[in-house]
């Protein structure tokens, strides 16, 4: 694994600027995103190297030009296409973490329905419910009709597997990625569950 | 004054804050303000869907525990566990005493690190830096720079937590731990040696936590009494002596002044108790309360609901703490918003208190995990999540698939609460003025502190831009801020 101090020595020879990172969810769980926290202390460590950009963990609302963009989740409303292609627009190395962004994942099992089934069943048929009626104010976004897999809306540069891959996978990927290294992984770092 | 609809929407000028950042999930919130600025409509629009309910449908059962979480990465184990609690029922079986300490062990470590996450990671920032900090700066990087202790206690709370819920679990995030009618592994001895080692440690920064917070509100008691504060009933689940309990218990709903509007009720009536509304502009419901009915029936959940309504809390330094939480008030109930974080952290230091009496318990090691009977066709489960109570509500047929699934999330039953404490800003803070990023903050600052999970809340989730657009009577935008990703507006 990356020696932090090695790659900070040398990236500070080979650019004047901390590495740009920006992260999104899009229709996921947001267990990508706690997984990568997941990489715990080294966090502290990661700062020193790369300059987040748009994520939900600041108030950055709008990605701006950056080295490495990272999805997680998969496309489910108008909204999701518009931030994923802002982010493909602005990201020069863009990645698919974790199965909702690489498949659909488990949000994509509503494909087998149609749209109108699912939302019957969670506002006019559901348990207790007082006013049964589907919302459809203007502010809420458009759904689609199917939950599609990111690459089928840009092109994507990596696609890291796992729901959600663990934090050491976070990790070595990054630090792999940042130090221009062919990205590997231990055997069991890899993982699709 | 309710700003829940203005008469002519049509003739305001209308401000979108979005999207919610350092919240998990997907909103956004939408001001409407006529030509004197005054706020004439506040909401907060939960802009997701996913459809769980239905595509549930036809599963086997036992699927339920491992698939249902996936709605929410943040509290996994709380869907979990609420789902496997519902399928014990369903394999009608009582669990063994191993098995529920077990599961109470990962609740306790989930409730600890969902806490830690939220607090330092996602809303220290308002309160070390103040809600008008630059943009750049107000997040963990900039705690991590300005205050590396703080920083690091919180994320090596999380990172215990995180730890418990590995081992009980099998995995940090999205687990298999739990299975209906018990779970799949205890502890053995070199895992229990693992935790114990660090636990001294972790019960400390804990009480560190709760003096930290303490000292944030002793520099200005009444911006944290009266900022966004709103009264209202309060839901939670207490154990039979009404002490504090988040894994099991029964139903109990306070109104604003603390008297009881029922108590002790089983969770398995819940239906007749509560009820759920829909508005148009939100894919988020409404629940409330059935016997005061829509209009005044909501209440409030989480920690500020549960620290609030329980008599008392099992660990000691915890319930020293409540008791001074309480005194806040003169011993009436707590409705400050802001107290949301101060009880948040009494019941992180509870969770680090009971793993530690855990972890000292031979059963935890034991060897009786599963128990099985007849299948039954209806189950309910019902938890404390970190963010409130959950229901998870399965109806299944003689083969054992899903026909029928309900689910009242933790954030959902805060729906209500959170847009009046929105339009409490809008009135205290925004009216008669310009809006500038720093005052649309607070109203994000009101959402924050009751930690809502907008992606578990619609079964769904994501995030996006901070574009202001003002729009004069006849529609045409006469003013747009745009937040750059430097910070910078234009
Ligand atoms: S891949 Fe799994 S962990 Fe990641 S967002 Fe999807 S469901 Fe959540």
């Amino acid at each position: 694994m990356a020696d932090i101090n090695n790659l900070k020595n040398k990236l500070e020879k080979t650019r004047p600027e901390k590495i740009k990172l920006a992260t999104t969810s899009l229709c996921g769980c947001f267990g990508c995103h706690m997984s990568f926290l997941d990489i715990d202390e080294r966090i502290l460590q990661l700062v020193e190297l790369v300059e987040f950009d748009r994520s939900p963990i600041n108030d950055i609302k709008k990605v701006g030009p950056c080295d490495i963009g990272i999805i997680e989740g998969g496309v489910a409303n108008a909204e999701n296409v518009e931030v994923l292609q802002e982010f493909r627009k602005n990201c020069k190395t863009l990645v698919a973490l974790g199965a909702c962004a690489v498949n659909g994942g488990i949000p994509a099992m509503r494909n087998q329905f149609e749209l109108k089934e699912c939302l019957e069943e969670a506002y006019i048929n559901g348990v207790g419910i007082e006013n049964p009626m589907i919302p459809s104010d203007p502010e809420i976004p458009l759904l689609l009709n199917k939950v599609h897999p990111i690459h089928e809306v840009v092109k994507v540069d990596y696609f890291l597997p796992g729901c959600p891959p663990s934090g050491d996978t976070i990790w070595t990927f990054l630090t792999e990625l940042i130090e221009g290294r062919p990205i590997s992984f231990p055997y069991e770092q890899i993982h699709y569950d | 004054m309710s700003l829940e609809t203005a008469n002519h929407p049509e003739k305001l000028k209308r401000i979108a804050i979005e999207p919610l950042t350092r919240v998990e999930g997907h909103g956004k919130v939408t001001l409407l303000q006529d030509e004197n600025n005054q706020i004439q409509q506040a909401r907060l629009h939960i802009a997701e869907f996913r459809g769980f309910e239905k595509f549930i449908q036809g599963r086997p059962y036992w699927e339920l525990p491992v698939l249902v979480q996936r709605l929410c990465g943040i509290c996994p184990v709380s869907h979990h566990l609420a789902a496997a609690k519902a399928t014990d029922i369903l394999v009608n079986a009582t669990i063994s005493s191993t098995a529920e300490k077990i599961r109470r062990l990962m609740h306790y470590g989930q409730t600890l690190q969902s806490h830690a996450l939220h607090f330092f990671h996602l809303c220290s920032p308002d309160l070390l830096f103040g809600y008008d900090d630059e943009v750049r700066h107000r997040n963990i990087v900039g705690v991590i720079e300005d205050h590396p202790e703080i920083a690091k206690q919180g994320v090596m709370l999380r990172k215990y937590g995180q730890e418990v819920i590995r081992l009980t679990s099998g995995k940090r995030v999205h687990g298999t731990g739990a299975i209906p009618g018990g779970v799949n592994k205890s502890l053995n001895r070199e895992e229990v040696n693992f935790l114990q080692k660090d636990i001294g440690q972790i019960v400390q920064w804990a009480r560190d936590a709760v003096e930290l917070i303490k000292g944030i509100i002793d520099q200005q008691p009444e911006y944290h009494k009266s900022f966004a504060t709103i009264e209202s009933n309060m839901l939670s689940l207490v154990d039979a002596g009404g002490g504090l309990d988040i894994y099991d218990g029964n139903l109990r709903a306070m109104d604003a002044d603390g008297q009881a509007i029922f108590d002790q009720v089983s969770v398995l009536d819940y239906e007749q108790y509560i009820g759920e509304g829909i508005k148009n502009w939100s894919y988020m419901k409404f629940p409330f309360i059935k016997s005061i009915g829509p209009e005044n029936g909501w209440y409030r959940v989480g920690p500020l609901a549960r620290v609030n309504n329980c008599d008392f809390i099992e660990t000691p330094l915890a319930e020293a703490e409540r008791v001074k939480f309480k005194a806040f008030n003169q011993d009436k109930p707590v409705h400050a918003v802001l107290a949301y974080h101060w009880a948040r952290l009494i019941e992180l230091l509870y969770c680090t208190e009971a793993i530690q009496v855990l972890l000292d318990d031979p059963e935890i090691s034991g060897n009786d995990l599963v128990n099985k009977g007849e299948l039954q066709t209806k189950g309910i489960g019902v938890i404390e999540a970190p963010r409130g109570t959950l229901f998870h509500h399965y109806e299944i047929n003689e083969d054992g698939l899903v026909e029928k699934a309900n689910l009242i999330v933790s954030t959902t039953n805060n729906n209500q609460a959170m847009n009046e404490s929105i339009r409490q800003v809008a009135v205290q803070y925004l009216d008669g003025n310009e809006l500038t990023e720093p005052l649309l903050n607070q109203v994000e600052v009101a959402i924050r502190a009751y930690d809502p999970c907008l992606s578990c809340a619609t079964h769904a989730m994501g995030k996006m831009p901070l574009e202001l657009e003002l729009l004069n009577a006849s529609g045409e935008t006469v003013n747009r801020l745009f937040k750059h990703s430097d910070g910078h507006f234009s």
